[in-house]
C-alpha cells in the first residue's frame, strides 16, 4: 500500500504533482505545462477546435516548429521555396494555424527552427517536473530532463489544446540500470540499441521507463536525450532520467529558463525530481557498460540489432520470433552467419531527434577530420537537429571539417529519419543511420536501415562499411 | 463521434507481430490536412506492388494478389486480427484513419502499443486485447474455413464466434462509456473546467516560472 509516506519513483512524484483528479477506472486528468507542435500531427487538430468554435487554453504553452516534412537544402525562400506542394500547403497550414490561433512558434526563416526534440531542450522550454506533449511519439527525449515527455496523437492534440490536459492511466514503473564505465567509443546511443536488444521492443508497453545507474549518470544532457528518446522503442510511452548538477548545468541560461530569484526557487524544487531510496518499481532490469560493444541493427525492428563484432544471428535461436526474424533478414537481403561489416553500405545519414545536437556533430566530426567518404557511398548526410545547433557547429568550423571529408552539410529538420521530405533511400540501399527506427519503408520504400550511433556511423562512410571503432587504430 | 455497441464482421487474419504504423500508414501519406481518405493508403507497402502517393489515383495501381486484404475471401472484412505489440513505432493517428477509412471498426491482437491503442479509442475503432492463445485459435479458425465471423460486444464485452465459443475483454470503463455513448472527449473534461482552473491558479504561485514567458 503507498501511502502519502512511502518512498515514491520520480515517475510517481512527476505524476502527484500534474494529476488534477482520478476517476474510478484509473483515468486520470493530468495537467500539461509544455505542448510542443508540428505540422504533421497537428493541421486536424486546429480543424476540430475551428469546428467546435473553441480556443486554446492558455497559448503560452504552445510551442510550434515545421520538422518532419521541411526540406534540408534552400531556405532562402522560406515556405514559398518547398518545391513539393503538398508538404507546402501542410507547412503553410501550420503558419496560419499559429497566425490564427496566436501561438508562437519557431518558422522556417527563424535560426531556432528545429527538429522539435531538439529545440525545445535547447531554448529552455523543457524545465524538469514539466509534464510535456507533443504530437509525436519521441516526445519521451524530455524525460532527460526528470520531465515527463509523451506523445499523443491528434485528437490528444485537440484535447491538450482545448482542455491543457490529458487523459491517461497511470502508467508501471520499470527501472533500467546501467552501471560501469562504457568503453571508449561507446556512446549512450549504444546504450540504448544494446538494452532494446535485450528485453525488446514491447518490454516497456505500459510503462514509464526511469534510466538509472553510474553509467546513465555519467551521461551529459545530450546523451541522455538520446537514451530517453528511444524509450518508445522499448515500447514505453515515457523515458525518465533523475535530475541532478548535470541537467541544471545545461537548463542554466537557456532563453525560456527561469532567472534569478526564480531560479533559486525552481532549482530547489527540482532536487526532489529522483527516485526515493527504498522506491518500488513493477519491473527492473540491470545492464553493465562493460558488456556493450558498439551497437548495429541488422533487421527491421529496433531489437534485431548485435554488437558490430558478431555475426547476423540465426533467426531459428529465437524460438517464437524465428519467422519475423527471418521475414526482416529477408527484407534486409542479409544472411545469418554474416558478418555485419560486411555490408556494402550505400548511403549515409547523421540527424533526427535521436542524434543531431551537438555532441553528436562533434563526434562525427573528430572521426572524419583529415579523411575522406569512401566512393561507394552514394550519399553522406549530416542534418544538424536544429538551427542553432548548425549555427554552433559552423561557429567551431565542423561544418568545414564534415564538407571536406565529403558530407553534404544540411539545413535543420527530421529528414531522412522518416523521408518525408526529399531525402531518402532507394529501393534496396543499406543505410548507415543514427535515427531511431529501422521499420521496413521508414527511410524511403524497399530501403534497408541499420541503426548505429554517431561515431559509427561516421567510420562506416569512411569505409564503405562498418567497422568496429573500439578496435586499436581507429578511434 | 459514432456509437459503438456490438458489431459482427468479417475477420480479416493479418499474421505478423510488432506490425508498426509505418506499415499501417506509411508516411508520405502523412501529408494530408484531411482525417479523410487514408482507407486506400492502408497497408500499402504491402497491398501494391507498385508505389503511390497522395496524388495516386489507386485503382490504377497494381494489386498484390499475396497480400491477405487483396484475397477474394476476405473483401469487406472489418475485424483486424493481428499479434502482440499491434500498431508500435510513430504517434500518427493516421494510422487508425487509414484502418477507419477502410471500413475496419475492431482490431484483436494479444496487445497494443500504447499510443495506437489510445487513438483508436478517439476514433470509434475499438481495439481488443485476447490472450496469445486465443488470438491464436482465432488465426487456426480462419486457416480451416474460407473465412469466418466474429461479433465484438462492447456492451458485454465479450467477442462470440457463432454460438460455440466466446472470449471476454476488459476495457477502461470511462473508454468503454465514450464508445457506447459516441461522447465528445473533450466536451467530457470541459465538465471539470473549474478543477483545471483552481489548479493552474495554485500552480502560478507554486511554479510561477511556467506561467512567466
Amino acid at each position: 500500500m503507498v501511502t502519502q509516506n512511502s518512498p515514491k519513483t520520480l515517475y510517481d512524484k512527476l505524476w502527484e504533482r500534474r494529476c488534477i483528479s482520478t476517476s474510478e477506472d484509473g483515468m486520470s486528468l493530468i495537467y500539461i505545462d509544455r505542448h510542443i507542435v508540428h505540422e504533421v500531427s497537428s493541421a486536424q487538430a486546429f480543424e476540430g477546435l475551428r469546428a467546435a468554435n473553441r480556443q486554446p487554453w492558455r497559448r503560452d504553452s504552445v510551442i510550434a516548429t515545421p520538422d518532419h516534412n521541411v526540406p534540408t537544402t534552400d531556405r532562402e525562400s522560406g515556405i514559398e521555396g518547398i518545391a513539393d506542394d503538398i508538404s507546402r500547403i501542410q507547412v503553410k497550414t501550420l503558419d496560419d494555424n499559429c497566425h490564427d490561433f496566436n501561438i508562437r512558434q519557431f518558422d522556417l526563416k527563424d535560426k531556432r527552427q528545429g527538429i522539435v526534440h531538439v529545440i525545445s531542450p535547447e531554448q529552455g522550454l523543457t524545465l524538469p517536473g514539466m509534464t510535456i506533449v507533443c504530437g509525436d511519439s519521441h516526445t519521451a527525449t524530455h524525460g532527460a530532463f526528470a520531465a515527463l515527455g509523451v506523445g499523443i496523437g491528434t485528437s490528444e492534440v485537440e484535447h491538450v489544446l482545448a482542455t491543457q490536459c490529458l487523459l491517461q492511466r497511470k502508467a508501471k514503473n520499470m527501472l533500467i540500470e546501467v552501471n560501469g564505465e562504457l568503453h571508449p567509443g561507446v556512446t549512450a546511443k549504444d546504450v540504448v540499441l544494446y538494452v532494446i536488444g535485450q528485453i525488446g521492443t514491447a518490454a516497456g508497453t505500459g510503462c514509464t521507463i526511469e534510466f538509472a545507474g553510474s553509467t546513465i549518470r555519467g551521461l551529459t544532457m545530450e546523451g541522455r536525450m538520446t537514451v530517453c528518446n528511444m524509450a518508445i522503442e522499448a515500447g514505453a510511452r515515457a523515458g525518465l532520467v533523475a535530475y541532478d548538477q548535470v541537467t541544471e548545468d545545461y537548463i542554466k541560461g537557456r532563453p525560456f529558463a527561469p532567472k534569478n530569484a526564480l531560479w533559486d526557487k525552481a532549482t530547489a524544487m527540482w532536487k526532489d525530481l529522483h527516485s526515493d531510496q527504498g522506491a518500488q518499481f513493477d519491473l527492473q532490469y540491470q545492464f553493465r557498460a562493460e558488456d556493450i560493444k558498439p551497437q548495429v541493427s541488422w533487421g527491421t525492428s529496433p531489437e534485431m540489432v548485435m554488437s558490430v563484432d558478431k555475426l547476423i544471428p540465426n533467426p531459428a535461436l529465437f524460438e517464437q520470433k524465428s519467422e519475423d526474424y527471418q521475414k526482416a533478414l529477408n527484407y534486409m537481403g542479409l544472411t545469418a552467419g554474416q558478418a555485419i561489416t560486411d555490408v556494402t553500405l550505400d548511403r549515409v545519414f547523421i540527424g533526427s531527434c535521436t542524434n543531431s545536437r551537438i555532441e553528436d556533430i562533434r563526434a562525427v566530426a573528430q572521426m572524419v577530420e583529415g579523411k575522406t567518404v569512401a566512393k561507394t557511398i552514394k550519399q553522406a548526410l549530416v542534418v544538424p537537429g536544429s538551427g542553432l545547433v548548425k549555427q554552433q557547429a559552423e561557429d567551431e568550423g565542423l561544418d568545414k571539417i564534415i564538407l571536406d571529408a565529403g558530407f553534404e552539410w544540411r539545413e535543420p529538420g527530421c529528414s531522412m529519419c522518416l523521408a518525408m521530405n526529399a531525402d531518402r533511400l532507394m529501393s534496396g540501399e543499406h543505410c548507415a543511420s543514427t535515427s531511431n527506427r529501422n521499420f521496413e519503408g521508414r527511410q524511403g520504400s524497399g530501403g534497408r536501415t541499420h541503426l548505429v550511433s554517431p561515431s559509427m556511423a561516421a567510420a562506416a562512410a569512411i569505409a564503405g562499411h562498418f567497422v568496429d571503432i573500439t578496435q586499436d587504430g581507429v578511434l | 463521434m459514432k456509437k459503438f455497441l456490438s458489431h459482427t464482421g468479417k475477420v480479416l487474419p493479418f499474421d505478423r507481430s510488432n506490425v508498426d504504423t509505418d506499415a499501417i500508414l506509411p508516411k508520405q501519406y502523412l501529408k494530408s490536412i484531411s482525417k479523410f481518405g487514408f482507407g486506400d493508403w492502408l497497408f500499402d507497402d504491402l497491398r501494391y506492388l507498385d508505389p503511390g502517393d497522395v496524388r495516386t489515383d489507386c485503382t490504377t495501381r497494381k494489386i498484390n494478389p499475396d497480400f491477405v486484404l487483396n484475397k477474394p475471401q476476405f473483401e469487406n472484412a472489418n475485424i483486424l486480427l493481428a499479434r502482440e505489440n499491434f500498431g508500435c513505432g510513430s504517434s500518427r493517428e493516421h494510422a487508425v484513419w487509414a484502418l477507419k477509412g477502410y471500413g475496419i471498426r475492431v482490431v484483436i491482437a494479444p496487445s497494443f502499443a500504447d499510443i495506437f491503442y489510445n487513438n483508436c479509442f478517439k476514433n470509434g475503432v475499438l481495439p481488443v486485447v485476447l490472450p496469445a492463445n486465443v488470438v491464436d485459435s482465432l488465426f487456426k479458425l480462419t486457416a480451416q474455413h474460407e473465412s469466418i465471423q466474429l461479433t465484438v460486444d462492447l456492451e458485454n464485452c465479450k467477442v462470440s464466434y457463432g454460438n460455440e465459443q466466446s472470449w471476454s475483454f476488459t476495457v477502461d470503463e470511462s473508454r468503454r462509456q465514450n464508445l457506447l455513448q459516441g461522447h465528445d472527449e473533450i466536451s467530457i473534461t470541459l465538465l471539470q473546467t473549474a478543477a483545471i482552473q483552481d489548479f493552474e491558479n495554485n500552480l502560478k504561485s507554486s511554479e510561477e516560472w511556467l506561467f512567466s514567458q
